[in-house]
């Protein structure tokens, strides 16, 4: 099938696609639902939270006498639901759609290419990527529940959870092979198929961020799939890849080789799972640059230090990842490697936002619907980013280790930080997507709601843990100090509902808006990126003619030009 | 157990070593407030001052900023500070400084689903001999009954009792999964890794009952996996040493 001649049949075209912006899009719907699921997961969490032991009203009684027995939450299905929350939120919400739907629309439009260099693989990528995600669902179907180890499945535990552990690492394996496919046709189409004169200082930042992110994606996450290859194997075939000898599980002693170590996990774990967190946050960070410099009408202030920064971001990313371990009896010369690391990380993030904060000096800033989220991802991820502090440095994670603080911190990056840029994403490139406009009124009630009650969820986190309270407590009352702080989770809890209603805003617009929504032509925030060159939306092809690139991508209100944008593709300025 | 002594901020600082901690945290917290208001400040000035209006165009050329590297270095500096400077010495002197053995209370914590089994050497300071194949639930440490060092111990299950005023050293595993041994009171945290012994040390200035928890996720009861701290004053300790003592005699007395 050549790229100019679009499929006929309706399966070729809109199921079994290879055209990247139908893929994009599959990967944008599906991992919104999964967002969406793992948010109503949290919701249900933060019930028995509030008010533990307590029957839910109405609700309780549909999820069955095993797990909430007349309403009243188990404690196994508590922790079900923060294993799997934490999974989808991270591994089949914000990825995929951080990558594999803005990665996927966006990357062949921004360098001015036709598709992504291997259609085939990419659809296979998307299709393996919902067969791991429905089988990440169906663990709620098996005998004792989905995995309730955590997101983190440290063994021994998760060695000897019920079969919804098995269903969370073959679920796990089908993600990662997803992604490494993805990652490989993102790092080629953005080395091979630019447009004629896009040089690599003339990429739109975005670019950047994803090609730093797929390979951080290649490199970091076959650690994770040898490392649940080898759980699978102790759970299944009876090895002892992560038992150590001489365990005694309720009295019994375990009939295991045993030599093996739980710390193995750890390492392995965490050496994806840190340069994950740079996967969740590098596209955020290219996304805002993109809406933040069309609606400053001004070039991004530093945009070759910024390039150099994720750059440094991606390579240091992987050089920090036991400061999830300090408590775990680390040696002081290996804390100390691992302290200096995490500082030295911290100083390409303090530039990046540096360089967008300065690109509002001597602006002109339109406040649309967009340009709210990217602005508000500043603060929320600075939030996140200041924070880190005190669990980086080893002598203060002594006491905050484990506890609600961690909590607080990672969430502020990933749900008010990269969450707010996806939706500022969302409501930038839906009319090259759809041809329509969202309507700006629900937008900006969709967003004054969401950042006034995220803080309410996540702020009073931090105080709960300098209070003390430690993490996945099924019951915070068991302990004296969790009873005199329980007034905040009830007062989170009824953030985070009412977070989840300011949500309805968002999906009535994003749907109502593809019949609805105002008619957008192909440019209509006069921006200046190879994607507003194509018509919207953007045919089987993309470009009506191949694309020539004369400019840097941020060339706003150039002195002398005719009009405040000089769009790369325009040879006159 | 008295709630009045917790609050929403950090709860009462029973350890030598915790003060230091909690300056640190205080400290760190200063520090981010300051840097995020700042910022916040001039972010805040700058969606003002540069709004879309009538009359009002962007620039096109950049602003030459200076103070952007000092304030940047300042803050690496700062960072740098913390790091070699505040933090590495108080994690040296706590990690580095292992109490001596002989004034020590030296302990035994072994965690299992869902309890804190404690382990005192008892007069003889010596720990009898333990093996897991000896452990079943009468005996959840495995001790060995024939061994004469393990006559006097004395094993509790949730209930810690220490001195005021003396170093405790805590050895510390797991007989099944991870767990997170945690004295919030005293700034204690470890995790307690099967098939690892991991050792921390601390002491107690006030007399008190305070909370042990558990910091790592072990499973359905992890909530659950509770267990007392007292501080006891000499008195009270020697007290509750003697009655807990074991009926057995004392060898030397056969």
């Amino acid at each position: 099938m050549s790229a100019a001649n679009p499929p006929d049949s309706f399966l070729r075209r809109y199921v079994f696609s290879l055209d990247h912006k139908t893929i994009g899009l599959q990967y944008t719907i599906t991992s919104l639902f999964f967002l969406l699921g793992g948010f109503c997961l949290m919701a249900l969490m933060r019930w028995q939270l509030a008010y533990p032991g307590q029957p839910l009203p109405y609700l309780g009684k549909l999820f069955g006498e095993n797990a909430m027995p007349g309403g009243v939450m188990q404690p196994e299905f508590y922790n079900q639901l923060g294993a799997m929350h934490g999974t989808i939120m991270v591994f089949l919400g914000v990825v995929p759609l951080a990558v594999g739907g803005f990665g996927n629309y966006l990357i062949p439009l921004q360098v001015g290419a036709r598709d992504m260099a291997f259609p085939k693989l990419n659809m296979l990528s998307y299709w393996i990527y919902l067969c791991g995600g429905i089988l990440m669902l169906a663990g709620f179907a098996m005998p004792g529940g989905a995995a309730q180890s955590g997101w983190t499945s440290y063994p021994p535990l998760a060695d000897l959870a019920t079969s919804g552990q098995t269903i969370w690492l073959l679920a796990m394996v089908f993600v990662i092979t997803s992604s490494l496919f993805g990652s490989i046709n993102f790092i080629v189409t953005i080395v091979q198929l630019r447009a004629k004169g896009m040089e690599f200082f003339r990429l739109p930042f975005f670019i950047h961020a994803q090609l730093v992110t797929a390979f951080l994606l290649l490199l970091a996450f076959p650690p994770l799939e040898a490392a649940s290859v080898l759980q699978l194997m102790d759970r299944l075939a009876g090895t002892s890849f992560f038992l150590p000898t001489g365990l005694v599980v309720s009295g019994e002693k375990l009939a295991v080789a045993g030599g093996g170590s739980p710390l193995l996990w750890q390492h392995l774990f965490w050496f994806l799972a840190h340069p994950e967190v740079y996967v969740l946050i590098l596209p955020a960070m290219g996304i805002i640059t993109e809406v933040i410099a069309t609606n400053t009408r001004k070039p991004v202030w530093n945009y070759r230090l910024l390039v150099y920064s994720v750059l440094f971001l991606g390579f240091m990313s992987f050089t920090v990842w036991a400061h999830h371990m300090f408590m775990t009896g680390m040696g002081t010369g290996m804390s100390t490697f691992f302290q200096i690391t995490t500082m030295i990380i911290s100083i390409p993030s303090i530039v990046v936002l540096t360089c967008i904060v300065m690109s509002l000096w001597g602006a002109s800033i339109r406040f649309t619907v967009p340009m709210l989220f990217a602005l508000a991802f500043l603060p929320m991820f600075g939030i996140g980013g200041l924070t880190g502090l005190p669990l980086g440095l080893s002598a203060s994670d002594i006491y905050l280790h484990d506890s609600y603080y961690v909590v607080g911190h990672f969430h502020y990056v990933v749900a008010p930080g990269t969450l707010f840029a996806l939706f500022a994403g969302i409501y930038h490139w839906y009319p090259k997507a759809t041809g329509r406009q969202m309507n700006a009124t629900l937008g900006k009630i969709h967003f004054w709601g969401s950042i006034i009650a995220i803080n309410g969820v996540f702020m009073p986190m931090f105080i709960q843990g300098i209070a003390g309270l430690s993490r996945r407590l099924y019951d915070p009352t068991i302990y004296a100090h969790g009873r005199v702080i329980q007034p905040l989770n009830v007062f989170i809890s009824i953030s985070a509902w009412t977070l989840g209603l300011f949500q309805l805003p968002f999906i009535y617009n994003f749907f109502a808006s593809l019949k609805r929504g105002e008619k957008a032509l192909e440019n209509p925030w006069a921006s200046t990126t190879l994607e507003w060159a194509a018509p919207s939306p953007p045919p089987h092809g993309n470009f009506e003619s191949a694309p020539v690139v004369y400019r840097s991508p941020y060339e706003y209100s150039v002195p002398g030009a005719a009009t405040d944008f000089s769009p790369q593709w325009r040879a006159e300025a | 157990m008295d709630e009045s002594a917790y609050g929403y901020w950090l709860p009462p600082d029973a350890s030598a070593h915790g003060p230091q901690i909690d300056h640190l945290l205080g400290f760190l917290h200063i520090f981010m407030a300051l840097i995020f208001f700042g910022w916040a400040a001039f972010f805040v000035y700058c969606l003002i001052r540069f709004r879309a209006r009538a009359n009002h165009a962007a620039t096109y050329a950049p602003v030459r900023a200076a103070f952007i590297k000092y304030a940047e270095g300042t803050i690496i500096a700062v960072e740098l500070l913390l790091l070699f400077g505040v933090s590495m010495p108080i994690w040296l002197r706590y990690k580095q400084a292992r109490p001596d053995e002989a004034q020590a209370l030296h302990l035994r914590v072994v965690a299992e689903q869902y309890a804190w089994n404690i382990h005192y050497p008892g007069r003889d300071k010596k720990f009898g001999k333990a093996s897991v194949e000896a452990m079943n639930g009468d005996n959840p440490l495995g001790l060995d009954p024939d061994d004469a060092a393990g006559k006097d111990d004395i094993v509790t299950i949730n209930q810690l009792h220490i001195p005021v005023n003396t170093p405790v050293i805590i050895d510390i595993s797991s007989k099944d999964v991870i767990h997170g041994f945690n004295i919030p009171a005293l700034r204690v945290k470890q995790d307690a890794i099967p098939g690892q012994l991991s050792t921390l040390w601390f002491t107690a200035t006030q007399t008190g009952h305070f909370e042990l928890a558990c910091a790592q996720l072990c499973g359905l009861g992890h909530y659950r996996m509770r267990g007392d701290v007292y501080i006891d004053s000499p008195a009270d300790y020697a007290k509750w040493e003697q009655e807990n003592a074991p009926a057995v005699p004392a060898p030397e007395q056969k």
